[in-house]
């Protein structure tokens, strides 16, 4: 008896948790197709966004993400690599480094926001511009992708770093070759998440990169990110909630097309060194 | 198992090895001391391992063996806190006082591990990686030495024709040969084997010691091994070290059939009789 | 005297170190700078202790120079609590479901539903909650945008996150402990309730605990739908302001003494999270040691 209401209210439970989930996507899916169109996807937007489309908008997201990923993806991997194989886990340097990591991986994205505007937008005079706001996502998005990749490095087998040494091949051949393809899948994780993190982000944009809805002419415009975007039309516009699903859509979208892409490019550039069959 | 064997080896027959042990040191180790941090492994050994002889070092786990081994191709000086002392000499330079190009020299002295470490690259990258380090650059080169490393070990026969599959697919005793033909296409002078056998099944544990065999008198072999049966079959010299107050040392080395009939140590004899240990 | 032999590894471990003293002294520059610009406000009232009515006044009333918090700091706390709450027996009741009960066809569509759920934008979730169940909420008990609506949207964002954190620490549950208590002809959800879940408690709680530090954080989806007025939660009906949301509707025009002040609630933030994120670490070690000694 009492196993089966236990049954029952795990199935419920999980019932619940569907069809609410499965409300919330249907009705971005729905209300979004509905005013969406191809158009949509190029135009500027006209009447504050109830009309047009995310043409302008769109450019800014892909412009943040890129100085975003630009930042933060090499430093974020050279980082990783000198913690997890250089510096030696008894490094006074090392293990604080991890411990700010780890602080500056929790905290909530609008104090990001409040550093970017301090920082770049004030203190370097960079002003409300693409810059600055895809510096402040570089900085959100540095510590987790640090993190991912350096635990992926770490769980590398150790046996493959001895024989390299072994063979007299320098450690550098030994991480290009060996340990970096061997850590693909935790850097794609690392990858996927950033990308997720930096399209998704709204309140750390507020107060860098701003909500000018115009095209951008150079990265020290300011531009409206799609996020934002939503954001604005839902909360400001009356009349807007129809153009805002449609963006919702596209922002979705974009993220899940952005997360294969990454995830196959990775693919494809360490398989040309893997030779796995 | 019954196919001729001249088809599997190019190192030819056992009985064909070039007549052994003409008395010439390879490697002189005068006073060796290796400690990790405050907590010294092995203390004090001083030995001779002789051109073209296979050398086999016995005695129970955690007397140093493993330590003194990665001494002599310089790997103790990626372990943070290992400090060595004493002389190793070899080719008229002391290994470890005179400035020696570790990468030249561990492609000089080569190492076997007690797990097969084969990289997770292709079976051919597994051995062309290492050449290719070494400045070997001529393709046809590459692909001559690679083909006659992989007879010399006798792998050639059983993966010809999947060369470009992944390494890590092949049996255990396999990849453990290839290892052993990873170190031998840098054609090495000596080859330090850490237990080659003991994470092998029997079957794959004989024919890796048959290859120990053939390796006799084209290379130099100081192989570490639990195996007191092995040592006796294949080694040329024997070296018992035993733990005294915690510290590894060499209690008795000399010619294998007289360490084994013949010990002079009281602790050599109870060890080979099976008594301690 | 002990030549390395290679020169590209010094020059990369020499790129690799200079790569992390860059961040180092980013993360020291993050730092350095809220301080600094909290600085002014916790200067101007050190002297006098006037400084802790940010923890206790009611009064926030920047322009006049009145900078009491504790209504948001309320609010943030009560809003967080709720949506956990709900989050963590639904999350883990779906969790074990998914993991015990569901056919495999049906779990593996489940995943992937949360795992797209997981990566929609929180602001996604705000303008669902703000057009959807804003109005749901007003036809029943207006005004609508209330702590409620702020719960349960922040609940449907840390859901996936909790649904499918518990799902993977239930799964790395050794399955010889499954066969064990199956053995001694236990009953399901006996098993399940004594001995799964216990057993993966720490890999639970560490993303329950990661799971609130995002709800904490959280800006935006609680901005649209929460009505933004200062006053404490006294009711689930009654429209809120949490901390984060002030940040984000003040900052625009904020000078001066108030702009400090939104800079000091953005400390107040960041050290609320570390304590969250210190909790989660510790109970994970302290798990951890614990399995290894029993």
């Amino acid at each position: 008896m009492a196993d089966r209401v236990f049954t029952w209210l795990l199935l419920a439970c999980a019932l619940l948790v569907v069809s609410a989930l499965l409300w919330v996507l249907s009705d971005v899916v729905l209300q979004g197709t509905a005013h969406f169109s191809w158009q949509f996807l190029f135009a500027a937007p006209i009447d504050a966004g109830r009309a047009g489309g995310i043409g302008p908008i769109l450019v800014s997201t892909l412009w943040l993400l890129l100085i975003a990923l630009i930042v933060a993806l090499p430093l974020g991997l050279g980082v990783a690599i000198w913690l997890s194989e250089f510096a030696h886990g008894n490094s006074r340097f090392a293990s604080s480094t991890g411990i700010t990591l780890d602080i500056l991986a929790g905290v909530p994205s609008i104090v990001y926001g409040l550093f970017g505007n301090a920082f770049f937008s004030i203190y370097l005079g960079l002003g409300f511009s693409l810059l600055s706001g895809g510096l402040t996502l570089a900085c959100m998005i540095l510590p987790v992708f640090v993190r991912t990749c350096e635990a992926g490095l770490r769980a590398v087998n150790d046996d493959w770093r001895r024989g390299a040494l072994a063979l007299g091949m320098t450690r550098s051949t030994a991480i290009w070759h060996i340990v970096l393809p061997a850590a693909r899948p935790a850097i794609v994780a690392g990858l996927i998440l950033s990308i997720g993190r930096a399209t998704a982000e709204t309140a750390a944009l507020l107060f860098t990169s701003g909500y000018v809805d115009r095209m951008p002419g150079s990265l020290l415009d300011s531009g409206r990110a799609l996020a934002v975007h939503i954001y604005d039309l839902s909360m400001n516009v009356t009349g807007g909630d129809g153009a805002a699903y449609a963006s919702a859509l596209v922002l979705v979208t974009l993220i899940i097309v952005l997360n294969t892409l990454a995830q196959s490019l990775v693919d494809h550039w360490f398989k040309r060194r893997l030779k796995i069959a | 198992m019954n196919r001729p064997k001249e088809s599997i080896y190019t190192l030819g027959e056992i009985e064909q090895g070039a007549p052994c042990c003409v008395p010439e040191p390879h490697l002189q180790i005068q006073d060796l001391t290796v400690s990790y941090g405050a907590k010294t492994v092995l203390s004090q050994v001083s030995l001779d391992i002789y051109k073209g002889c296979i050398t086999a070092l016995i005695g129970p786990s955690g007397c140093g063996k493993t330590s003194f081994l990665s001494t002599l191709n310089r790997l103790t000086d990626h372990h943070p806190n290992a400090h060595v002392s004493g002389k190793i000499f070899f080719d008229g330079q002391d290994l470890l006082h005179d400035p020696v190009n570790t990468l030249k020299l561990r492609r000089r002295i080569g190492m076997i591990f007690q797990k097969p470490n084969p990289f997770p690259l292709s079976i051919w990258r597994n051995l062309e990686l290492p050449l290719k380090e070494h400045g070997v650059c001529d393709r046809h080169e590459r692909q001559r030495k690679i083909e006659q490393a992989l007879k010399d070990v006798g792998l050639w026969d059983e993966v010809s024709d999947r060369l470009q599959t992944s390494a890590m697919a092949l049996s255990g005793g396999q990849q453990q040969r290839l290892c052993i033909a990873r170190a031998l296409v840098l054609e090495p002078e000596i080859l330090l084997m850490d237990e080659p056998c003991s994470a092998l099944d029997p079957i794959a544990s004989a024919v890796v010691e048959e290859l120990i065999l053939r390796l006799r008198g084209r290379y130099t072999v100081v192989i570490v091994t639990h195996n007191l049966a092995q040592a006796r079959r294949v080694a040329n010299y024997a070296g018992f070290f035993w733990m005294t107050e915690r510290v590894g040392k060499l209690i008795e080395f000399g010619q294998c059939q007289h360490l084994f009939e013949a010990p002079i140590h009281a602790l050599t004899a109870a060890y080979i009789s099976g008594a301690r240990g | 005297m002990h030549s390395n032999g290679s020169r590209v590894d010094r020059r990369l471990t020499i790129l690799l170190l200079g790569m992390a003293g860059a961040t180092a002294l980013l993360l020291a520059l993050i730092m350095l700078f809220l301080l600094s610009e909290a600085w002014s406000f916790f200067a101007n009232r050190w002297m006098d202790g006037s400084w802790l009515q940010l923890f206790y006044s009611q009064n926030w009333y920047p322009l006049e120079g009145q900078f009491g918090m504790a209504p948001m700091i309320l609010s943030s706390l009560a809003v967080t609590v709720g949506a956990v709450a709900l989050a963590l027996p639904l999350g883990l009741g779906s969790a074990i479901f998914l993991q015990f009960y569901a056919s495999p066809r049906s779990a593996q569509s489940f995943r992937l539903l949360l795992n797209v759920l997981a990566g929609i934008p929180s602001v996604v979730f705000g303008l669902w909650g703000l057009t959807r169940l804003v109005p749901l909420i007003t036809s029943w008990q207006p005004p609508g945008a209330s702590m409620l609506a702020a719960i349960v949207v922040l609940t449907l964002m840390i859901l996936p996150t909790i649904a499918l954190t518990s799902a993977s620490s239930l799964a790395s549950v050794p399955r010889e402990l499954l066969a064990g208590s199956t053995a001694l002809g236990l009953r399901r959800n006996t098993q399940i309730l004594y001995i799964i879940l216990p057993a993966a408690r720490a890999g639970i709680s560490s993303g329950v605990l990661l799971a609130t530090a995002r709800a904490l954080g959280e800006t935006l989806a609680v901005l649209m739908v929460a009505g933004n007025v200062v006053q404490n939660p006294s009711g689930l009906f009654e429209p809120v302001r949490v901390l984060t949301a002030n940040i984000a509707l003040e900052m625009a025009y904020a000078m001066g003494d108030h702009r400090a002040s939104l800079f000091a609630s953005g400390l107040l933030l960041t050290v609320l999270v570390w304590l969250l994120s210190w909790f989660a670490h510790h109970v994970s070690r302290a798990n951890k040691q614990e399995r290894q000694h029993g």
